[in-house]
């Protein structure tokens, strides 16, 4: 398999104060490549700069330094103009934790769904488009004629989330970046939601990467899971490499500190 | 044994113009002394409703419509509620409230915070109170110095075991916890929950009613779990029986859409599906069973006639047709 995404020597620093200066590295140096085709996850705690690792690859905030390469093509310094970020979103696009602010609320779904549509760089007609979103709609689970006209308030938050995934159904980009994708979704609508995800690569072979810090998702759903830490990957392997046999004593103890269903810490 | 609180039909609504949200529907639950009940179910079941009507907490548009709450034998619901609350709450029953990292205000020490909170509920004196409240510091293992400090130079899992330490000041009957782990981080939580159940171990509250979406973080301290789906009570057991062999449909999807790191969840996940469908509106909650449009099993009955609690093995209850016929 090839390598689609490679990240080098990723690094983002934030700077805070105007007089007294101080330095918060939130991403340090961190290196990893992801193949065409995998569920990889990066999984850590609140702070650990998973997001931010997410919103560099996405292209949403400029890196400190490194190098974020997809295709062979470094995002930050090979991507000119307008038709090269067209591609580049086309190809790579982020589902987000909380699909109650990702959405305009004054816009209707269908206008939304449209949106998409500006990515693609062939015309198509109404007809078309109106086919393809339908289309998109169903694979996710939701009936078009009941969400098409609403506006996201209308909807519930698992409805909301499958919108966000329909969209990604119909761009079919060849990366997918889902930041959290399930932690704002009931535990009974989860596993639906994850399932979709499984589809997705199933049927486009989308490439995902999951942001989560979530270690049970990220051992039922990847192939690879990276772990977290202060900025830094402390741990990377197969779910059943981290989850039975982990090296890192940071992994050791986040792993005793998830609650299990069949053991209890007390008795 | 004597119960806690016991509630015998219990009906809240929350009383809206386009209609009344059955939040609370008919919920007999009994707790006994030295019990920590979790009350399981997804969002918007009625749990959290539940233990604001338990602390007596009804601002409109939230409203007792009947049924009988007693509390250490006394039933509460007969006398005025503002005088009921003033004989229970913080005493009988404390809350520890959802959005509890924001609980305290921001701008006052912590020992002034709790010395208001507890002067206005026993009249005691403010350094008798600090002392009180520096000693359970002491007991729950919170440095005393976090008393002389701001909430917001207190990090979450502190804030969050600062809270727990006042709602058991004045020793308490019953101690509510509504989610009281849910914004913390995997390892802060640990910490939290160790901190509950030394309360209940050492026997600063008689009981603990834990409130959580989270199987798998409530079952690690309770002894009894309850799961509620659309206002009701679905299943009432022991927490191991019921880990290991739900009986009502919705609680088995419950367990199975859970997602731990263990080898034998992974499996079973593999193996069977999430639920369809979604929980219902609970201003027209379906007829008969409330689970009965996305329950795998559903029959003729169910979507006529509300299924009766009953008990199936000892302690063990359940409300669905599948086990009233047997």
């Amino acid at each position: 398999m090839s390598t689609i995404l490679e990240v080098k020597n990723l690094a983002k620093i934030y700077e805070i104060g105007y007089i007294r200066k101080r330095q918060i590295v939130a991403v340090d140096k961190v290196s990893f490549s992801v193949k065409k085709g995998e569920i990889i996850s990066l999984v850590g705690e609140s702070g650990s700069g998973k997001t931010t690792t997410a919103r560099m690859i996405l292209r949403l905030i400029k890196p400190t330094s490194g190098v974020i390469k997809f295709m062979g093509r470094d995002i930050w310094r090979d991507l000119r103009g307008g038709s090269d970020l067209r591609w580049y979103w086309r190809n790579v696009n982020g589902v987000f934790q909380d699909p109650f602010s990702s959405f305009n609320p004054t816009h209707r779904i269908r206008d939304f769904m449209y949106r998409a549509f500006n990515l693609f760089n062939e015309k198509l007609d109404r007809d078309t488009k109106e086919r393809l979103v339908r289309e998109a709609l169903q694979m996710v689970g939701l009936i078009p004629d009941e969400v098409l006209n609403r506006r996201p308030f209308e909807l519930s938050g698992g409805m909301r989330q499958r919108v966000m995934i329909a969209r990604i159904f119909l761009i079919r980009p060849m990366l997918v970046i889902a930041d959290e994708p399930t932690s704002m979704i009931d535990a009974t609508l989860r596993l639906g939601i994850l399932r979709l995800f499984s589809k997705l690569r199933e049927e486009i072979g989308t490439t995902i990467m999951f942001i989560t810090h979530d270690m049970g998702l990220a051992y039922y759903i990847s192939d690879r899971i990276m772990v977290m830490y202060r900025g830094k990957i402390i741990e990377e392997g197969t779910p059943d490499e981290i989850v039975n046999n982990p090296k890192h004593e940071y992994t050791r103890n986040l792993l005793d500190s998830i609650p299990k269903l069949y053991t209890s810490w007390f008795k | 044994m004597g119960y806690v609180v016991e509630t015998i039909d219990l009906r809240a609504y929350y009383m809206l113009r386009r209609g009344s949200v059955k939040a609370v529907d008919g919920v007999n639950l009994k707790i006994g002394e030295r019990e920590i009940v979790g009350v399981v179910g997804e969002s918007g079941c009625g749990k959290s409703t539940l233990s604001r009507v338990l602390a007596l907490d009804f601002i409109p548009p939230l409203k007792l419509v009947g049924g009988k709450i007693i509390i250490d034998g006394e039933d509460v619901t007969s006398i005025p509620i503002s005088e009921a609350r003033k004989r229970i709450a913080g005493t009988k029953i404390s809350l520890i409230p959802q959005s509890a990292m924001n609980a305290i205000i921001p701008v006052t020490r912590v020992k002034d915070y709790i010395a208001d909170v507890v002067k206005e509920k026993t009249g005691l004196p403010r350094e008798k109170i600090v002392d009180m409240a520096r000693k359970r510091f002491e007991e729950i293992g919170l440095p005393p110095i976090a008393l002389d400090m701001y909430p917001f130079e207190l990090s979450g899992g502190m804030r969050q075991r600062v809270l727990i330490a006042l709602a058991t000041l004045l020793n308490p009957s019953l101690l509510i916890a509504d989610e009281p782990t849910s914004a913390l981080d995997v390892s802060t939580q640990k910490m939290v929950l160790t901190t509950l159940y030394n309360v209940f171990k050492m026997g600063l509250t008689k009981s603990i009613m834990f409130i959580t979406h989270d199987i798998a973080t409530v079952r690690q301290i309770a002894t009894r779990i309850v799961v509620m789906y659309a206002g009701k009570i679905v299943e009432d057991g022991p927490t191991e029986d019921l880990i290991h062999n739900p009986f009502h449909p919705y609680s088995k999807a419950l367990m199975f859409s859970i997602l731990t790191p263990e080898p034998e969840v992974r499996k079973r996940v593999e193996q069977t599906g999430g639920i369809a469908g979604e929980p219902p509106s609970l201003i027209n909650p379906p007829p008969g069973c409330r689970f009965h449009p996305r329950c795998p099993y559903a029959m003729d009955v169910c979507r006529r006639e509300e299924p009766p609690m009953i008990e199936v093995e000892k302690g063990r209850f359940v409300a669905c047709w599948l086990y009233a016929k047997k």
